[in-house]
């Protein structure tokens, strides 16, 4: 950008304008390719689910602007340093109306970042809503949602300080352990018992922040087996550095297996737990610190989001 | 009530020539200071926490928890209270109040000036100097305890509850810090020496903007003894509603921080509007007065929400209200966005000062005009306006207005417009220049290095898709750190070395300041960068254990961390070196500056300037030939150059040295 500047070139001067433009083409040549066939494919956070590989493109196409950007504007203030040092002498006589502004300088300057600016917007939100939300956070009423044919809601529930989850497709029963089957659309349901937390499930994409009484909801599709780490990464008390726990993907008939094993063990626990709901209050005055399940009636109707909507047993991943 | 209609012995309308202040020695420690102050506001917190367990030591809530925040709250008001009156702060005021005549402000000399209440926006400009440094520091060896728990992934120097209260002190002291560091200190010195005036607009809510800035640092560091506080420098409740004692000291001191900066901007928007002196016009204005026009706006508009929100939080935890109790019918967004309504044009209140200094420097120190002066106006008004657009972008993954993500991507993206317009100015002013590599000058440059990561990082961010990867970690971490200290503060000690010979009329040893330069900008970034990565590959903010196979980057970030540290022991060497230990004077205008603030003699007299001048030019006619003087000062030839050294001391060649000493000759 900066050498559309080409006015005032003397006849000895050299064409300073051109130069820089040159060595920018140069360096942003070699950086754009270098960055996006060696670091890129690395990038974090890896290809697990749809969303991670999505978030890894958007950053390898947003590094392909901020590369020669970052670099153009380094350049140029390296450039001047060595060029227009008081050191080197020459005419005093720099200053004027000339020196003061430049119309066409002025005009491409804020055209171009305007451009970039735009592109960028129409960029990111085309990736936030086709992938349906990207794996953030999309509220109790999600408006951009899967085009899955079965989505396999999973609940979050994460208290101080530590996340537990519910599969209200199986029975409703509660673990600790974080299982996903492969290749399937999960919707995460994130809620909180008492303070805001978030639900980081770093290699799925997956962030949403856990507010007390309210229904977070984020999706993924699983592509690739592996474990997943979860960290919390909403302050949330004194043991927030250590509020982490492990998950995997697993094949869908592994994930099956677990699942109605887990719903038969723990059917005992289960009934002695709040009805499964899209989020619960602390029952202050209880004397035992119980939940009230906030919207109990929702129990049964699991959330489908526009996928055909199937009944429970329904929902239960089919092995393959 | 008797309100004195009467002409008040006062320090004089714009223009007016103010009483004849007969410099006055009195003993320094007699009258109030901040002695009297440090005792009244003891005997302050001691009533408040007596009168508060008085009033609520017996509800349920407080005897059964056996924490009683009712007497928090009130200590910590009382005793900000016993600060101001004890300091003389509201002596004025409560004369009025009672109908008495207050006794006439005197011109003090002698060190005792600076440890009371005055009315001098130079000796207030000097006490911020001291404040915010403390500030700094404090908020710096927090920081060196923060890099040293996070030398291992699992060993612990510090408990997790101490841990996080290090953590929330460092980032709440640092962010108090950071919204006065210039526009106290450095603005409160310069305002009227460039726009040609005698004093600020209200030269008392001047002072009282210092005696509620050094009241909050008191009332922060009060967290600590109370415990700390567990929720960062955000609060957000609930954990804030939950939280113990110290709690009480953010929610208190943020109020009180606030009412300072609230003032403040009020103070200079209306000095900036109304105090210029004749001829010094809109078009004239220096572009570091337009910096602080833009963020003055901010800080009236844009902080009540953080002291009506804090009080909320007051209120929530004494009387038991239930603002942001969810299930009493509140709401925990609530606070994230009321704080967010703030804490994003705050962010801005720690960027645009630092793109006004810079402003002035680059011209200097280019021997060039400022390139794009109006659209650099115009950016930083821009900016000004836009902040208020973008607060949700904190709360992309929160779940609350889902939809509304994509406008907040674009209204945060668009804010780089206006920002990108002081890149425009500053390589525009660098085209075919001759540039002097002083060391003011470097800050500058380092400024523009450091606040490109920060800016690029920050269309990062506030990309939605890239945001799920990065909210909540280390990345942001890294973002915010290249943004205000590799913004602000490098600006801030830019500013430093280049004004303080004005102020101090002393010189800074050359070396330790290159030395200072280089440690601060090496290691900065060798502290901050390593932190975009280890947020990239899954590091939360605010946790005290990490993986394994991040230890590398941390440990590297923790030692460099140490030796960023070290360099401001080299600036604080420096400063007491050169300004006390072994003072050398100062050329009148080292660094040959069209700057109106130098055409004054040094020490700038009492009142600034002789006589109102009348402004000819913007400051920046710099190479060129017949340069039209920047005013008229009507005072004698030579008479306006200080008493330190010629004025043509400036290195050779710089033609604004030629404008020192012909310009005022000329009338
Ligand atoms: C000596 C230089 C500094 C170092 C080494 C440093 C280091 C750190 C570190 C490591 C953290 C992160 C803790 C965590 O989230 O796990 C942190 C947090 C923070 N720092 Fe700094 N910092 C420095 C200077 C500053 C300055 C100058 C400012 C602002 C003016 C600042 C503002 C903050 C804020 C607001 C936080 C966030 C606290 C929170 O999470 O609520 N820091 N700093
Ligand atoms: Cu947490
Ligand atoms: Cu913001």
């Amino acid at each position: 950008m900066s050498a559309q500047q080409t006015s005032g070139a003397g006849a000895t001067e050299p064409r300073h304008g051109m130069r820089l433009l040159a060595m920018w083409l140069v360096i942003s040549a070699i950086a754009d390719p270098l960055f996006w066939f060696l670091a890129g494919p690395h990038m974090p956070p890896g290809d697990m689910t749809t969303t991670a590989s999505g978030a890894q493109s958007d950053f390898n196409v947003l590094m392909m602007a901020a590369l020669p950007v970052t670099l153009g504007v380094w350049l140029y203030y390296g450039y001047a340093a060595v060029m227009w040092r008081a050191s080197r002498g020459g005419s005093d006589l720099i200053g004027g109306p000339k020196a003061r502004s430049n119309l066409r300088v002025q005009a491409a300057w804020i055209g171009t970042t305007t451009v970039v600016v735009l592109a960028a917007f129409v960029y990111g939100t085309v990736e936030l809503v086709v992938p349906a939300g990207a794996g953030g956070g999309e509220g109790p009423q999600p408006i951009w949602t899967p085009t899955s044919k079965t989505i396999l809601p999973i609940q979050v529930i994460a208290q101080q300080w530590k996340f537990s989850y519910r599969y209200p497709t199986y029975g409703g029963f509660e673990t600790d352990q974080l299982m996903i089957p492969n290749d399937t659309t999960v919707a995460f349901h994130v809620t909180s018992l008492d303070v805001i937390h978030e639900f980081w499930a770093y290699q799925l994409e997956v962030k949403a922040d856990a507010n007390p009484g309210t229904d977070n909801v984020a999706f993924t599709t699983t592509k690739v087996l592996g474990n997943v780490t979860v960290r919390c990464s909403e302050l949330c008390g004194i043991w927030h550095g250590a509020m982490f726990n492990f998950g995997h993907v697993v094949s869908k008939s592994q994930f099956q297996a677990w699942a109605t094993t887990s719903e038969a063990k723990l059917a005992p626990v289960t009934k002695l737990l709040p009805a499964f709901s899209w989020s619960y209050t602390p029952d202050a005055n209880g004397a035992a610190g119980g939940y009230y399940p906030d919207n109990a009636d929702k129990y049964n109707k699991i959330e489908t989001y526009g996928a055909d909507k199937v009944s429970v047993a329904d929902t239960k991943i089919k092995s393959s | 009530m008797a309100i004195s209609m009467h002409e008040s012995v006062d320090l004089g309308r714009p223009g007016e020539t103010p009483p004849p202040g007969a410099a006055k020695r009195r003993s320094p420690w007699l009258g109030q200071h901040m002695g009297t102050a440090l005792i009244a506001a003891a005997g302050g917190f001691a009533l408040g926490h007596w009168a508060g367990n008085a009033i609520a030591g017996n509800y349920e809530n407080v005897a059964g928890s056996g924490q009683n925040n009712v007497a928090t709250v009130l200590a910590l008001s009382f005793g900000v209270l016993g600060w101001l009156i004890g300091s003389g702060a509201l002596n004025y005021p409560l004369a009025k109040l009672v109908g008495k005549e207050p006794a006439p402000e005197i011109e003090e000399v002698g060190w005792g000036r600076y440890f009371r209440f005055t009315l001098d926006h130079k000796v207030v400009g000097m006490q911020y100097i001291i404040a915010v440094l403390l500030f700094l520091f404090t908020g710096g060896l927090l920081a060196m305890a923060i890099r040293t728990e996070l030398l291992s992934p699992t060993t612990h120097y510090f408990g997790p509850g101490t841990y996080i209260a290090v953590v929330s002190e460092h980032g709440t002291v640092m962010m108090m810090m950071a919204t006065s560091v210039i526009t106290g200190p450095i603005a409160g010195w310069l305002i009227p020496l460039m726009i040609g005036s005698r004093r600020m607009a209200f030269p008392r809510v001047e002072a009282f903007s210092f005696w509620m800035f050094t009241a909050g640092y008191l009332v922060i560091l009060t967290a600590l003894p109370f415990g700390g506080f567990p929720t960062g420098w955000t609060g957000y409740a609930p954990l804030q509603t939950q939280a113990a004692g110290g709690m009480d000291s953010y929610l208190v001191g943020f109020a009180v921080v606030g009412i300072g900066m609230i003032t403040a901007g009020f103070n200079i928007i209306a000095t900036i509007i109304n105090y210029r002196a004749p001829g010094m016009t809109w078009s004239r204005l220096p572009i570091f007065i337009w910096s602080l026009l833009a963020v003055a706006s901010l800080l009236a508009l844009a902080t009540p929400t953080l002291v009506t929100g804090g009080l909320f939080g007051i209120l929530d935890r004494t009387a038991q209200t239930a603002f942001f109790v969810n299930e009493h019918g509140g709401s925990s967004f609530l606070w994230e966005n009321l704080f967010w309504f703030f804490g994003h044009p705050e962010v801005y209140i720690m960027a645009l000062p630092g793109f006004g200094i810079v402003g002035e420097i680059l011209p200097v120190f280019t021997g060039k005009p400022l390139f794009g002066y109006r659209v650099g106006a115009a950016g930083m008004l821009g900016v000004a306006l836009l902040s208020f657009f973008v607060w949700q972008h904190h709360l992309f993954q929160s779940g609350i207005n889902p939809d509304m993500r994509p406008l907040f991507m674009l209204t945060t993206e668009l804010i780089s417009i206006p920002t990108g317009f002081i890149y425009l100015t500053g390589m525009g002013t660098l085209w075919k220049a001759k540039i002097r590599f002083e060391v003011p000058m470097l800050f500058a440059l380092a400024l523009y290095f450091n606040f490109l990561i920060g800016g690029i990082t920050g269309v990062f961010l506030s990309d939605v898709p890239v945001n799920v990867t990065v909210h909540g970690s280390f990345f942001v971490l890294a973002h915010f750190h290249y943004t205000i200290m590799g913004g602000l503060i490098f600006a801030f000690f830019g500013g430093l070395y280049y004004w303080l010979p004005k102020m101090t009329g002393k010189t800074l040893n050359k070396t330790l300041s290159l030395v200072h330069f280089w440690m601060m900008f090496i290691f900065f970034n060798l502290t901050f960068f390593p932190l975009f990565i280890v947020g990239l590959l899954g590091q939360p903010r605010r946790v005290f254990e990490y993986a394994q196979r991040l230890q590398g980057l941390n440990d590297f970030s923790s030692i460099s961390a140490y030796l960023l540290g070290a360099s401001f022991l080299v600036f604080t060497a420096n400063f007491a070196w050169s300004l006390w230990i072994d003072p050398k004077p100062a050329p009148a205008n080292p660094w040959g500056s069209r700057g109106l603030e130098w055409q004054t003699p040094t020490p700038v007299p009492f009142n600034n300037f002789e006589r109102i001048p009348v402004i000819l030019a913007d400051p920046y006619h710099y190479g060129e030939e017949n340069p039209l003087p920047v005013a008229d000062l009507g005072v004698p030839v030579g008479a306006g150059v200080g008493s330190g050294g010629s004025g043509g001391s400036g290195p050779s060649g710089i033609s604004g040295t030629t404008l020192i000493e012909g310009g005022p000759g000329d009338v």
